[in-house]
């Protein structure tokens, strides 16, 4: 029975009114066979039956083929996405460590550090391939608070984390002590640290020097043999044995992002008896506006919604942040070339970017493209910064202003005749 | 007797053309140097390891020098215990030089080295000495995005000179033409490791490519047509005025951009 089964048979009745639309029941036997067999047993398509007729009597075909995403399609979509649990890499009972000392600015881990510590996977792989008897996991060491939430997903096997308040804010003697103490306890095969202005690099080499070895700085090429690395401003390649200590230019890794990992706490017991010499007095307030614009962390920026430019200056003083503007305010004049954000301007990094009355031109967006957080404050709700914003208010600027320099005035205790200085810079227009 | 700040110059390297020129921070270094010794605050001297004859040392000279050490050494010599010595000779209670050499190596460690041969502490990354008063000094180092520290520390001490520093000043052809420059023989260490490395011309590092783990042709359609958004905002409409301003000031806290 079942060979009879096989056996591809044509219809000529169905066939028939499958040609003639005029036949009654052509609706319903389209419908039912969607899939054709032409007379050798291929799959026909018949062009004119793709698709079916919208509800405002043209045809639509959905090519999609089931991909499509409607609005409540999209949401459960991105809902199932978020639930995939990567697979889990173990190490279980290590004997033999690769650390990395990621810069952790701002409390997190920076795209540089991901790269690092998926670059530290890559060696241990290597080293894995040569001796299987080595079981590596890669260790981060991270100083004082962190706000990361995600050291799994990043690679972190282990993690030692100091967090007592003598590693916070400037404190290379500790931390190098610290860095010794690991040295003495775990025997590391390699030390891995950003080149970086944030620490990375000061530290690499402080370490280097009481460990009396020859890292590698600004190496951009690194496997378990040799390292290339830059020299000379940049002009020259040194290629050399892999030191221990390396110093990892930007983007000479492949972050993870196909595993997640333990975490586990490592025990250390510092004994704090270094002697320190450099006494650190603390973050100093610096002018907002003398912060090249391309690296102000902290940005209010004024578009065609700023009518009353003058509290509009004040708000920014008073909240310290440095002034951007849009095109628009920039080609009316009220505000200096130097200061246009975005396309034929500047494109800015500021971790946190409020956008006063700037509706998002694509050329601006294109300029807050590497911004961390965006507020926008706007009159229109369906404009497109407000769809980028993390957080948007819908509200007419000169009032939201004028209250959020009410709060900032309460909250410093300053008042706008302190802070006058600093405004002074930006009425250059 | 003021104390004595040493600024370590070396060559540098245009970064277009690639001519020798004054470095920039160790430019800053001999800046920093001067503006100390106008201050009445240090003394300034000037040395550098390497070839007497380059016709830079004359551009540094020019920025009012009227003396110059030169430490006489060949290229891929071991400059570090000639330098001890000398910083232990001229009794310096400041070492100034840049963060890194534009020629050579540039690994950026004999300030490391030099502060831990003479015991003293190190500075990364100097913008500013505010203050040398009863042997502490006040001084700023420069950190990323425009922002300052306030360091205290004992004299003596080596600094790094970060780009943040006062710019040098112009050099003139005349005074550092006329400027005394004095050689001192040294005895000659071979680095025998840096020998066995491979210096070649600079090669263009690969561009990261954006790599898109899409399944489906719909989704690599979506990546490489739609707009970045951040998805997820939160949006105040109908609160009155206050919230709202209480709401982003909230939000500028939690962030820690408002001190």
């Amino acid at each position: 029975m079942t060979e009879h089964e096989d056996i591809l048979r044509r219809d000529p009745r169905a066939e028939w009114i499958a040609r003639n639309r005029l036949h009654p029941l052509h609706q319903a036997m389209t419908q039912v066979s969607a899939v054709v067999r032409g007379p050798s047993g291929l799959i026909r398509k018949n062009p004119h039956q793709v698709g079916f007729i919208g509800p405002n009597g043209i045809k639509r075909i959905d090519r999609l083929a089931g991909n499509g995403q409607t609005a409540t399609g999209a949401k459960r979509r991105s809902s199932a996405a978020q639930e995939v649990t990567l697979p889990l890499h173990q190490v279980v009972e290590p004997n033999a460590y690769i650390i990395v000392v990621p810069d952790m600015a701002g409390g997190r881990l920076t795209a540089q550090d991901k790269d690092i510590l998926g670059l530290a996977h890559e060696l241990a792989k290597q080293r894995k391939a040569l001796n299987a008897d080595e079981n590596l996991a890669v260790v981060a060491v991270c100083f004082g608070e962190s706000k990361e939430a995600q050291f799994d997903e990043a690679g972190v096997d282990r993690l030692i984390h100091l967090l007592s308040a003598e590693y916070e804010g400037f404190a290379p003697e500790k931390r190098l002590q610290a860095l010794l103490q690991i040295e003495s306890i775990y025997q590391p095969k390699h030390w891995l640290f950003p080149d970086s202005v944030h620490g990375g690099t000061d530290l690499a080499l402080r370490l280097a020097v009481k460990l009396d070895e020859r890292p590698a700085a600004q190496a951009w090429q690194v496997s378990i043999d040799t390292t290339t690395c830059r020299a000379a401003s940049g002009s020259q390649d040194i290629q050399r044995e892999t030191p221990r200590i390396l110093m990892i230019l930007e983007e000479c890794g492949q972050a993870i992002d196909e595993t997640r990992h333990e975490v586990l706490p490592l025990a250390l017991e510092v004994e704090s008896s270094v002697e320190v010499r450099l006494e650190d007095k603390g973050l100093i307030a610096v002018d907002p506006n003398a912060v090249p614009l391309a690296e102000a962390e902290f940005i209010l920026s004024a578009g065609n919604g700023i009518h009353n430019w003058q509290q509009f200056h004040d708000c920014a003083a008073l909240l310290g942040a440095t002034e951007g503007a849009s095109r628009v305010a920039v080609d009316d004049g009220y505000m200096p070339r130097m200061r246009q954000v975005g396309a034929s301007g500047t494109w800015v990094t500021a971790r946190v970017y409020v956008a006063v009355g700037i509706s998002g031109a694509i050329q601006h967006m294109q300029g807050i493209g590497q911004c961390d957080k965006i507020v926008a404050i706007n009159t229109d709700a369906g404009c497109d910064m407000v769809k980028r914003a993390d957080l948007a208010v819908i509200a007419d600027s000169e009032e939201v202003l004028a209250v959020l320099c009410r709060l900032a005035q309460q909250h410093t205790g300053k008042t706008l005749e302190q802070t006058e200085t600093t405004s002074e810079v930006s009425h250059v227009a | 007797m003021l104390p004595k700040v040493l600024a370590l110059v070396s060559i540098g390297r245009h970064p277009q053309s690639g001519r020798e020129r004054r470095a920039e921070q160790d430019g800053r270094a001999v800046e920093m140097g001067l503006c100390l010794q106008e201050r009445q605050l240090m003394h300034l001297s000037v040395a550098h390891a390497g070839n007497a004859d380059s016709s830079v040392l004359r551009q540094y000279a020019g920025m009012g020098l009227s003396k110059l050490s030169v430490l006489a050494q060949q290229a891929n010599e071991d400059v570090l215990s000639p330098l001890i010595d000398y910083v232990e000779a001229q009794q310096a209670s400041m070492v100034l030089m840049g963060v890194r050499s534009e020629m050579g190596q540039s690994s950026g460690m004999l300030p490391y080295l030099l502060a831990e041969r003479l015991g003293w502490p190190l500075l990364p990354r100097v913008a500013e000495i505010q203050s040398i008063e009863e042997g502490v000094a006040q001084v700023l180092l420069a950190l990323p995005r425009g922002q300052r520290r306030l360091v205290s520390v004992a004299l003596p001490f080596v600094a790094t000179l970060d780009n943040a520093a006062k710019a040098p000043r112009q050099t003139a052809f005349g005074p550092g033409q006329r400027a005394d420059i004095e050689v001192i023989n040294t005895t000659s260490i071979a680095d025998e490791v840096a020998a066995q490395w491979q210096f070649t011309p600079a090669k263009p590092r690969p561009k990261r490519m954006k790599v898109v783990k899409a399944k489906t042709a719909a989704d690599r359609f979506k990546a490489a047509t739609a707009k970045p958004v951040g998805g997820g905002g939160k949006v105040l409409k109908n609160e009155t005025v206050e919230e709202k301003a209480q709401a982003i000031f909230d939000f500028l806290l939690e962030e820690k951009v408002i001190r």
